[in-house]
């Protein structure tokens, strides 16, 4: 098990399973799932579509809950949070990064990095400082009054990430970040990645991208519900 | 940051918003002018009743101030039998009488009161100065215009006239002293003022010692029902009604005015309530996969909801805010055509803008906006995060 940081890993995943009814069947969507997540480490889960790769990232992103076994993320199981706890923390523990971006495209690349930040009741002026530091890290700093409509898609991919991170997350989870983006700017966004990781941030990202996957520290190996490999690189 | 994204989900969709603020207006327009037009002729006619301070009229028994030709016998009997009771303070003699006043082209009649200037409560002196003499006239600018007369002018007036042998009786030479503006009198009805002995001498017989009504002011901190008890029980040949009494009344014959404006009133409520939650239910269905990513990114289902009934209430307050000023606006033209109805008031307003009416109809619209968004502001903050995710990455 890698453990970057060392101490305790920030993501413990236990014999986790789910099952959704299907008509009169049950649906497997994970059998069994056990591993752990370093703090600071770099984490990608591959897989064929529908072996449960995004149903596991929303298990540890809190959003959905196991049928059975424990996930715990920063020293709390989250399979017993209640709705409005599971909301707060991920609010305050876990960064999302989607594949289609879903910025608000009514606010601008600084509004949208301020709205976990004011959820999570920062003042204004501390929210638009940080705002604009982390748009900056992602090398937007000269685009934050723009509006979602008005950038490429990378820009809204790397506005999306500062996002994630308005609030100091334990964890940014990425579900196909690189997605909807060409190779070129795919390949930023995975440079952008390996600085967040390099400067102490934990990721764990499900993806088709090989270029992606093969960039994080281990690649978790995952068919018909399973983990069926792990891949450890540094 | 809630208003700025309630806010700007609305500017996404401007031609979508301001349908539906004008909807909202439209219905709040009616709204208000139902409520202005439940209670406007109800306040319209107290305040007028009460502007001279009067409270109570005595009539002729079983009729009603001016319901009909009928008159008070020995009037100064009554008259000092009322003034016997400590608690009036003022009792204004009034008698009623068509007067004629004849020209080249025929006679101009004209509706005559006799008072006691002094006293008197059924009109406003504008210019000139008020029947201090047997001979001195008041009257309206209908008059003035019908008769080509003039402040100082002498006109010959009659208290009877025959058309066919364009011949007059009971003829006084009167001068025009002053204008009037009759408090009672509907629109473009000519009417003067006399004193009361004069008008009742041109009567003749029909007019000895008689009167239409007494106007009575009782003291300040007197109970005004106890006085009518009082009169019905000391003058028992006189009916004494006071404004409550006369308002009940009121209230009686426009009870048609006030369902018809409750029914139109609700359904305009209605309307807006259903604009808005349309509206607002086709923005969330819009939205599914932004409100699920802002759910998702930690951005509590009590949020949701404030946003988007915050949207719902934006709408409507806009919305309410404009229909105020058209409903005003709606009312005053409405108003200008029913106040020209013959045989009421000029004074009686049907539409009377009372603060309070717009407080109402704001309250009642925003209330629906709120309502309104509840629904999908439930729908949107209880959408399961999971499955609409994965069903949005599938679109």
């Amino acid at each position: 098990m890698t453990e970057p940081n060392g101490g305790e890993p920030v993501v413990r995943v236990r014999d986790v399973r789910k099952d959704y009814p299907f008509g009169d069947e049950r649906v497997h969507a994970l059998r069994g799932v056990t591993f752990d997540v370093a703090r600071g480490d770099y984490v990608s889960i591959v897989g064929p579509s529908g072996c449960g790769k995004s149903t596991l990232l929303n298990m540890l992103g809190a959003i959905d809950i196991p049928t059975t076994g424990d996930v715990v993320i920063d020293g709390l199981n989250v399979a017993t949070l209640s709705d409005r706890d599971a909301t707060r923390f991920r609010l305050q523990h876990i960064g999302f990064v989607f594949q289609r971006f879903y910025l608000m495209p009514i606010l601008t690349a600084s509004e949208n990095v301020q709205l976990p930040m004011a959820e999570n009741g920062i003042k204004p002026a501390e929210r638009r400082e940080r705002a604009k530091t982390l748009l900056s890290y992602v090398g937007l700093g000269h685009r934050v009054q723009h509006r979602p409509p008005q950038l490429s898609g990378g820009e809204q991919q790397r506005v999306a990430i500062a996002r994630a991170l308005a609030n100091a997350p334990a964890l940014l989870l990425a579900d196909e970040p690189t997605g909807e983006l060409d190779a070129r700017t795919g390949q930023e966004v995975i440079a952008l990645f390996e600085r967040l990781n390099a400067d102490g941030t934990t990721i764990i990202v499900v993806t088709h991208d090989e270029a992606l996957a093969s960039a994080a520290r281990r690649t978790i190996h995952m068919r018909d519900g399973a983990v069926i490999d792990t891949v450890t690189r540094r | 940051m809630r208003l700025i994204l309630a806010v700007a989900s609305l500017r996404r969709h401007r031609t979508r918003t301001i349908l539906s603020v004008l909807g909202i207006a439209v219905a709040t327009a009616m709204l208000l002018d139902m409520v202005m037009l439940s209670s406007g002729m109800r306040e319209s006619f107290r305040s007028l009743l009460l502007s001279k301070g009067f409270q109570l009229r005595v009539s002729p028994k079983g009729t009603l101030p001016f319901d009909t030709d009928a008159t008070i016998a020995r009037a100064s009997e009554i008259m000092a039998a009322l003034r016997q009771n400590p608690e009036i303070e003022t009792v204004s003699p009034v008698l009623g009488a068509t007067l004629y006043i004849p020209r080249s082209t025929g006679a101009v009649a004209t509706f005559a009161l006799g008072v006691m200037p002094s006293v008197q409560g059924d009109y406003e002196l504008r210019r000139g100065t008020d029947i201090l003499a047997p001979d001195a006239m008041v009257a309206n600018a209908d008059v003035l215009a019908a008769t080509g007369a003039h402040l100082g002018d002498t006109l010959d007036v009659a208290g009877g006239y025959d058309p066919q042998l364009r011949t007059s009786s009971m003829r006084r030479r009167l001068v025009v002293t002053g204008e009037g503006e009759f408090l009672y009198t509907s629109s473009g009805q000519r009417a003067v003022a006399l004193p009361l002995a004069t008008v009742q001498a041109m009567r003749g017989d029909a007019g000895a010692d008689r009167v239409s009504l007494f106007m009575i002011r009782a003291r300040a901190g007197t109970n005004v029902d106890s006085v009518r008890t009082w009169i019905a029980t000391h003058i028992p040949r006189v009916t004494a009604i006071s404004t409550q009494s006369a308002l009940a009344q009121v209230d009686e014959r426009l009870s048609y005015f006030r369902q018809l404006s409750f029914i139109l009133g609700a359904v305009s409520l209605l309307v807006g309530f259903l604009l808005v939650t349309t509206l607002m239910t086709v923005s969330v269905n819009e939205r599914v996969g932004e409100i699920s990513v802002m759910r998702a990114i930690g951005v509590s289902a009590w949020h949701v909801v404030q946003q988007i009934v915050l949207e719902g209430v934006t709408i409507s307050v806009t919305g309410a805010i404009i229909g105020l000023g058209l409903g005003i606006g709606t009312a005053r033209y409405l108003n200008a055509i029913l106040s020209a109805f013959p045989g009421l008031p000029r004074a009686i307003d049907f539409f009377l803008f009372q603060p309070k009416d717009a407080w109402i109809a704001l309250g009642w619209l925003t209330l629906a906006g709120i309502l309104a968004g509840i629904y999908p502001a439930w729908r949107a903050a209880t959408l399961p995060l999971a499955v609409t995710l994965r069903r949005e990455a599938i679109a």
